[in-house]
């Protein structure tokens, strides 16, 4: 039997002795999973452009360093401006746990990732725009919002109610018997933020700020719309270029590894801010309640909660009367519509389900890899595990998609594969999100139970289903709700694999927009809208489970 | 496990694949084309419909985003593509899908009236249609009677344009100003400029922009204002005509290496160039039909900006040039 924390550690121990834990052996599966689908599309493409590298090399030239400079100028403002307020949203959020609609506003927090940008930028522009709400109040006042500050509406609109979400599921995991304990000691809202709150947020600080990067770097049509003109391109749109336009994909292989490179600097840096909480091995004993606040605080909170709500509802807001405006009893009635809903709900729950499972063995591995270890050395399989495969999300889907095209063009039916691929690589894909919104309870579940499951040799399923499931239902609610918005919205992959057989509600959206059916569009997005919602609600429904 | 899902993924793939597509054993033609061709409101499926009943075989599409991502699909399949036909390329990647070398010479086919008599030996025009800048007459009293007037006018009167790294009319627009600009381009650019709201990605876009009122211009086609007047009965929205001529956009089809071995394939170019087909094309695609049809289009067609003169660079020269222009439009562009 292993004692966690007591074993000796072995240098390289892994070499030599093989991985006893199954949950190790479940990571790696999942690790080799994500690295066969990167990997494939990079050698896919890599086969084919090793005819011609001269694309390679001449990609970099000043304007790609200009491309490279907006890239992460915009990143890093844009994480900044989504990731600081939410620290203080979700701050609020978790003191008011009985907040009227609380519930519902965290329900509508996931809906602005299944909005495909287009739409999103049509509600934003609804608002900001110069046809906009505002405008008309302001009149000729009103700047134009094309240009950085539209990129950066744009990234909060998405990223804030992101990493809100993220930042409660952590908040989520202080014990207990510490607010108990800063409820006796008399703290005040500042003492307990910066003794009990800050630590957990702290902790999950350089995940969600390397998350919402990642996905601001690789922001594509948004920059593009809302940029004003190509003065505000991202590295992205060249990737995009290189494979669309000039079909080379020794650039486009390049021009991803230059990105990859990028954000794994950046995401080094902010490993740095982070640090690890030990947290609490005992079994909870006091009942979960918090810090009742007071009445100024109760008022700055609310305020603060309002205004992140008028945020991200004010757009949804405008896409929902936009979206009223079309004739939806005639578009429910099609049977394109039919099709392309149930297609896209069949394919969001599938990937889903693959995500949060390749998900939870890579948080189940990584955890049982910083069991076994001395405190300092993390191993560079624990380090795959955890930001490693945030990484996925760098590499643009158009990349893998005609990566694995290449590659499986003389082995296999490519329509028939292309149901496949969707799930897979929206599912690697929502990795990243169902791994932040999933990990902080599994740690703070393991750090409980370890010792406990150790002693009383639970392990394996026995351990998942006794053991973690009553304490990882609500997050793999959460990580499975995000997962499912994610690929729902998708239009990377399908625009590549789709065919007649697999269309998608944004697939069909896109396709009415493109031909002047502008109010079908508009009715689309308001479907795609609220099917996600009733989707996010009722993973929610079923992973509340005992009251807490 | 690489050995493992190499199995897998094509066992499900074919499991789907029954699933979801009638299995048939007739004579097949396929043909690949963009989504809003194969649309229920589009060409496909009267052409469908016409041809079957015609040739006594069954047509399968098969419809990616548009033109552009229609010649990658092609050539992303190689020599292994399962299409005969290929439906919906313009004449700026004509030159690109020949040098691919996935195409092989058509047979006999109708005459065709595009404007200027474009003919080739491997690909077909089906129809053709000219970029126009399209204004709203609620929100623009004087739009630009030039493209001039366009770039040197006042810039408060904002335009939509596309990106010509990413879609057909953004290059379209870069050709255009080419050809009226020549050397002068960059200039144009620069003073175009102020007036350019935003450059989207694509069509849809920068048209969803305009319509939504955040821009009174946008860059589309003569031909739009057709779809405005006869489906949505509005006259608001009318294209600019300008004095210096219009830019040409026209649509072809060929026939692949695969397709060369399938009759049927040469049967569809002669069919496509026919009044069964040319008939659909107006109201469905929004185009001007390449060839004869058996009744006078829809009398909204006769009310549309007639080009005072044509302008089309040859696929030779857009396929020689296309990245340099592209570049010194970024250059204006990007500072």
């Amino acid at each position: 039997m292993r004692h966690p924390r007591s074993d000796p550690p072995h240098k390289g121990e892994g070499g030599r002795r093989a991985p006893t834990d199954p949950r190790i052996t479940a990571g790696i599966v999942a690790l080799a999973a994500i690295a066969l689908l990167i990997g494939g599309a990079f050698a896919g493409l890599i086969l084919e452009g090793a005819r011609d590298l001269s694309g390679a090399a001449s990609a970099f030239d000043p304007y790609l360093l200009r491309v490279v400079r907006f890239t992460l100028w915009q990143a890093a403002l844009s994480t900044l401006l989504s990731v600081v307020p939410a620290l203080f949203v979700a701050r609020a959020l978790s003191r008011h746990p009985r907040f009227f609609g609380r519930g519902f506003i965290l329900q509508l927090f996931t809906v602005p990732l299944a909005l495909p940008a287009i739409v999103a930028a049509l509600g934003i522009l609804a608002l900001y725009g110069r046809a906009g709400y505002f405008a008309a109040i302001a009149g000729q006042s009103w700047p134009d919002v094309y240009g950085l500050s539209g990129i950066l509406i744009a990234h909060v609109f998405f990223n804030l109610p992101l990493a809100t979400r993220l930042f409660l599921e952590a908040l989520g995991t202080v014990p207990a018997d510490q607010w108990r304990l800063a409820s006796q000691l008399g703290m005040g809202a500042r003492a307990a933020f910066r003794l009990v709150e800050w630590p957990v947020l702290r902790a999950a600080l350089p995940g969600v700020a390397g998350l919402v990067f990642m996905l601001c770097i690789t922001s594509f049509t948004i920059v593009l719309i809302l940029g004003g003109g190509p003065a505000a391109t991202t590295l992205e749109v060249a990737i995009y270029q290189a494979l669309r336009f000039d079909f080379d994909p020794a650039r486009a292989v390049t021009l991803t590894l230059l990105q990859i490179a990028l954000t794994f600097a950046v995401v080094l840096a902010l490993m740095r801010l982070g640090a690890n909480v030990t947290g609490d091995a005992n079994l909870p004993v006091a009942p979960r309640r918090y810090l009742s606040a007071g009445p100024t605080e109760t008022a700055l909170n609310a305020i603060l909660i309002m205004l992140a709500l008028l945020f991200v509802a004010g757009p949804m807001a405008a896409t929902v009367a936009a979206g009223l405006g079309a004739d939806l009893g005639r578009l429910a009635g099609e049977s394109a519509v039919r099709q392309a809903t149930l297609t896209s709900v069949i394919l969001g729950l599938l990937a889903a389900l693959l995500s949060v499972t390749l998900s939870l063995s890579l948080i189940m591995t990584r955890r049982a890899l910083s069991l076994r270890r001395r405190p300092s050395a993390r191993s560079l399989l624990e380090h795959a595990t955890d930001t490693g495969a945030g990484f996925v999300l760098v590499v643009p889907p158009i990349v893998i998609g005609a990566g694995w095209f290449l590659l499986l063009r003389t082995v296999s039916d490519d329509f028939a594969i292309a149901p496949v691929m969707v799930v897979t690589v929206n599912a690697v894909m929502a990795m990243p999100f169902a791994i932040r919104a999933m990990r902080p309870a599994y740690d703070a579940a393991s750090e409980r139970h370890e010792r406990l499951c150790a002693q009383l040799g639970i392990s394996g399923w026995n351990r998942l289903l006794l053991v973690d499931w009553p304490s990882l239902r609500r997050p793999l609610a959460t990580g499975f709700a995000f997962a499912m918005a994610l690929s729902l919205g998708d239009l990377g992959v399908i625009a590549l694999f789709g065919s007649d057989s697999v269309q998608t509600l944004p697939y069909l959206l896109l396709a009415r927009m493109g031909s002047y059916r502008t109010a079908d569009a508009a009715g689309l997005a308001l479907l795609l809208g609220a099917v996600c919602l009733a989707l996010v609600v009722a993973a929610d429904w079923l992973g509340r489970g005992e009251k807490s | 496990m690489r050995m493992f899902l190499s199995r897998l993924v094509p066992a499900l793939g074919v499991a789907v694949s029954i699933l979801t597509s009638p299995a048939s054993a007739q004579d097949k033609l396929t043909v690949y084309t963009y989504e809003s061709f194969t649309a229920e409101w589009g060409p496909g499926p009267l052409v469908k419909k016409e041809f079957e009943a015609e040739c006594g075989c069954s047509v399968d599409f098969v419809s990616v985003a548009d033109g552009v991502a229609l010649l990658n699909r092609v050539k992303l399949e190689g020599a292994s593509t399962k299409a005969d036909i290929v439906l919906g390329l313009d004449t700026n990647l004509t030159a690109e899908a020949k040098a691919s070398g996935l195409f092989v010479p058509h047979g006999p086919v109708a005459e065709n009236n595009v404007p200027g008599g474009w003919s080739d030996d491997v690909f077909v025009p089906y129809d053709y249609g000219y970029f126009a800048v399209v204004y709203d007459t609620e929100k623009l009293k004087n739009p630009p009677k030039s493209l001039k007037d366009l770039v040197e006018g006042d810039a408060t009167d904002k335009i939509v344009i596309q990106d010509p790294r990413t879609s057909t009319p953004g290059l379209g627009l870069l050709l255009w100003v080419k050809s009226v600009y020549g050397d002068k381009a960059p200039e144009a650019w620069a003073k175009l400029k102020p007036k350019v709201l935003t450059v989207t990605p694509g069509w849809s876009e920068a048209y969803g922009l305009f319509t939504k009122g955040e821009a009174p211009m946008v860059l589309s086609y003569t031909t739009s204002p057709a779809y405005h007047i006869v489906a949505e009965n509005t006259e608001r929205y009318q294209a600019a005509s300008f004095e210096e001529g219009e830019y040409l956009q026209i649509e072809v089809a060929g026939i692949t290496t695969t397709g060369a071995k399938n009759p049927l394939a040469a049967k569809f170019l002669a069919f496509m160039t026919g009044p069964k087909f040319q008939n659909v094309i107006p109201e469905t695609n929004w185009m001007f039909p390449a060839g004869k049809t058996d009744k006078p289009l829809n009398p909204a067609f006769d009310r549309l900006v007639k080009p005072a003169k044509t302008l089309l660079f040859s696929p030779e020269e857009v396929a020689a040039n296309r990245k340099a222009w592209v570049d010194e439009w970024l250059e204006v562009m990007s500072k």
